[in-house]
Parts: C-alpha cells; structure tokens; sequence
C-alpha cells in the first residue's frame, strides 16, 4: 500500500485485534447456528449473534483504527451499526409473522402456540376451509 | 503494516469467509422460502463486514459509503421479501 501509514501505535493494533477477531469470530458461530438449528424459529436467533455483538466489535475496531490512523476522531462507521441495530429487529420480526400467518393457514403442527390468547381471524373462519381449528360444519 | 495488523486481517477475513459460506450453505438447502431470507439476511450482514475489514486494510474511507448502501438495500429487499410471503404482493 503507497498510502498505508507504517507506525501505527502498538496497542491500537492490539485493540484493533481484539475487536476484530471477537467479533468476526461471533458472526461465524452465530451463521453456524443459521446451519445447525432444526426448525425455522430457532434459525431466527443465530444470525442476531453475528448483527448485534459481531456488527458492534468490528465497527468498534474500525472506528479506532481510523481514529489513530488519521490523528482525529472518525465517527461515521458508527452509522451504520446503528441503522443495523435498527433494521434487523424489523425484518426478523416480519418474517417471523409472515412465517407464522403462512404455517398456521397450513395447518401445520409444528408451530409455536399461541401465547397472547387472541385468536387470529382466518382461524375462525368457518369458510376458509384451510384453516386448522375451523369448527365443522354441521350436516343438514 | 504491522505484522499483527496483517494476521489480525486475514484472520477476520477467513472467519467472515466462513459465515458466509455458512448462510450460503443454508440459502441453498434452506427447506422453505423463509429460510432463504433469513439466509440472505446473514449474508448481507456478513458482506457488510467484509466490506468494513477490507475498509481497514486498504485505509480508505470509501468503504464506509459502501457499507452503508449495502446496510439500506439489504434491508429493504429483506422487508420486501417478507411482505411478499405474508401477501403474496408486495405493494398493494
């Protein structure tokens, strides 16, 4: 690199390892998790490892480098942790209830209950005939 | 480049490497569609970071604007892909 500067600090390059390391090594496990885990809802929670902690040690260790490396505080990879940290609870969220709305008009079993005890329209439609828990309907 | 600095990269990268090999492994296995979202949710994920190191080693800011884009479009094709599973269209 022509425009590397060679001397950086000793511990910042130690800061810079740590960060680093940890949290690159947090987003494998947690896509290894995405690899492992049984069912869809458990596959949800591996990836968040890698987006929360994973996404905060590395941008952590690119915010010190940079700040040593050019003598001033460098504040815009911050950024984008923070729209990470805001975004990713949003899609996980959505895909969990789209999941879930798909699976239960299914009629599969394999879903989670149902905690809040308000009970979902299509699952009282006694028209929809895919819905699981449709009451049946009596013969005339 | 400090000696340190130089393995402290190429051992992120290959970690990183790794998860992505990983979401890429389940985003072509994945049973359901679901699956593959949430596969591709990691592997945006993990490129960004990717694109963070790389922004390290090569000391140029310039990758910070490319991780950010990559932050935005990422999570609007997510969000997208979701609604498309819940209704089947996604502007309605």
């Amino acid at each position: 690199m022509t425009n590397f500067i060679a001397a950086l600090p000793h511990w910042s390059d130690v800061l810079v390892a740590i960060f680093a390391i940890s949290g690159s090594i947090l987003t494998c496990i947690g896509a290894w998790g995405l690899v492992r885990l049984p069912t869809f809802f458990d596959r949800l929670h591996g990836p968040a490892l890698g987006t929360t902690l994973g996404c905060w040690c590395i941008v952590v260790a690119t915010i010190i480098h940079f700040s040593v490396r050019e003598g001033e505080f460098v504040t815009q990879a911050i950024l984008i942790a923070i729209f990470i940290a805001i975004t990713t609870p949003i899609t996980i969220i959505f895909l969990m209830r789209a999941t879930l709305f798909r699976k239960r008009l299914e009629g599969r079993a394999d879903i989670p209950p149902n905690l809040s005890g308000i009970q979902l329209a299509t699952t009282h439609n006694p028209n929809d005939l895919r819905s699981p828990s449709a009451p049946p309907s009596k013969k005339p | 480049m400090s000696i340190l600095f130089f393995w402290t990269i190429r051992i992120t990268l290959f970690f990183l490497i790794l998860a992505l090999v990983f979401a890429l492994i389940r985003l072509v296995k994945g049973p359901s569609a679901p699956d593959r979202v949430v596969a591709l949710d990691s592997l945006y994920t993990s490129g960004l970071m990717l694109m963070l190191v790389l922004g390290m080693f090569y000391g140029s800011r310039m990758y910070f604007e490319a991780a950010l884009l990559i932050a935005m479009f990422g999570f609007v094709g997510s969000t997208a892909m979701s609604k498309f599973l819940l209704r089947g269209e996604v502007i309605e």
